[in-house]
């Protein structure tokens, strides 16, 4: 947005009187800058995709997923899980409807990962901030994630560490609601409003995070740390994310700035994937309706399987620049 | 008529809960509004996302806040 680069220049030079040139004046430049072009693509983009999100209600997904088995069940049930929209407080009675509409646990699963993970609106970021090719890989690789985490968790055989009390639920009951044009448009506002209030302070977090890297940290430094040669940079990207809990809007400045001071591209994916796929307030929710056990079977498979992509995109990630 | 408000406490769910309470109140109904948190009892409605109103037993909307003058018509309808 080159256009608002101007202006921002603009303000910080004439209003504050600060040379954009220098470090101060630059860091406040792109600062002002970044967190307005998040919010503004925030709003833009959630909009837009919680409007068509509106026409692929989890209700559903449900049925659909009821009519395939295997891996199948798993694949549908992540693609799904990218386009359909839920907020993490209906986790719970999703995961409960889902299980006790017959669907295997790993299905569920598979749409749980793939739902934060391959957010159609942070893709669309991710392209605007890299490129299309590295978004469409990123996608690609978080479905085959989603996919095969779910039906690893089918294959172990794992519905016994499932609270009892979800079998015994609903289930039977198929709700749908005829939308109007003016409900998904109320929708889709409330969503971005929901969101903006959601995450605002984690914009303004990790944009600062971001400019602080991208100006004031050495490249010495980072590399040390997270260089691409390192071959634990991967892991300890993902697992300063995994308890993090941050939306992915908020990493993604983070993420650009790092690979801008040589982090491998894996290595910041890694990152967001791990903060976006596993967070403690859904680890919370989650244990109400799945036993320890199930839960940390899940949170190191799809650890595990973060780790692989991480590393895989620092190897070949240079192939989609 | 007895409405129910399902949600297991998000700000959306409390939200939902006084819109339907004033309009209620707006429409000299003499409806009894509750909230009802209980993860089992939400799902045994086929309730999948939060918020949800149910009036009468029947499920009027759900996954979203429906604007009060949606909320008047399920009112009516239930009447």
């Amino acid at each position: 947005m080159q256009w608002l680069n101007d202006l921002v220049k603009n303000l910080v030079e004439n209003v504050f009187g600060l040379n954009t040139q220098e470090r101060l004046g630059g860091s406040i430049q792109f600062y002002i800058y970044d967190v307005i072009k998040i919010f503004i693509l925030l709003s833009v983009l959630i909009f837009a995709v919680s409007y068509i999100q509106s026409f692929f209600p989890p209700e559903r997904t449900k049925k659909i997923l009821g009519h395939h088995k295997g891996f199948t069940a798993n694949l549908f049930g992540a693609l799904l899980g990218t386009i359909t929209p839920f907020c993490s407080c209906s986790s719970i009675p999703l995961f409960i409807g889902f299980t006790s509409a017959g669907l295997p646990i790993g299905v569920t699963f598979s749409f749980l990962i793939s739902s934060p993970l391959v957010d159609l609106a942070s893709v669309i970021l991710l392209a605007s901030i890299f490129n299309w090719r590295i978004a469409f890989a990123y996608v690609l690789v978080g479905l085959v994630l989603a996919t095969v985490s779910g039906t690893i968790i089918s294959g172990l055989k794992l519905e016994k560490y499932v609270e009892p009390f979800v079998y015994g639920s609903a289930g039977a009951v198929d709700l749908e609601e005829k939308l109007t044009a003016a409900n998904r448009i109320n929708i889709a506002k409330d969503q971005v409003l929901f969101i903006i209030k959601k995450v605002w302070i984690y914009i303004l977090i990790g944009v600062c995070i971001g400019a602080a890297i991208h100006n004031w940290i050495p490249e010495s430094i980072i590399s040390a740390v997270l260089g691409q040669d390192k071959w634990y940079s991967v892991v300890l990207a993902t697992l300063v994310g995994v308890p993090m809990y941050a939306d992915i809007f908020g990493t993604l400045p983070i993420a650009e700035a790092l690979v801008g001071k040589g982090v491998g591209l894996g290595t910041a994916l890694s990152f967001m994937m791990a903060v976006t796929a596993l967070s403690l307030p859904s680890m919370i929710l989650l244990s109400k309706v799945v036993k320890k056990k199930l839960l940390m079977i899940f949170v190191a498979i799809v650890t595990a399987g973060i780790v692989v992509i991480g590393n895989l995109f620092n190897t070949f990630g240079h192939l989609l620049y | 008529m007895n409405i129910k408000i399902l949600g297991s406490g998000c700000a959306n769910c409390k939200k939902l809960f006084e819109m339907t309470n004033n309009t209620v109140k707006e429409m000299g109904s003499d409806a009894v509004v509750e909230k009802v948190e209980d993860m089992q009892k939400i799902v045994s409605y086929g309730v999948m996302r939060t918020p949800a109103i149910v009036i009468n037993e029947k499920v009027k909307s759900f996954g979203r806040i429906p604007k009060v003058e949606e909320i008047k018509k399920f009112i009516e309808e239930e009447k």
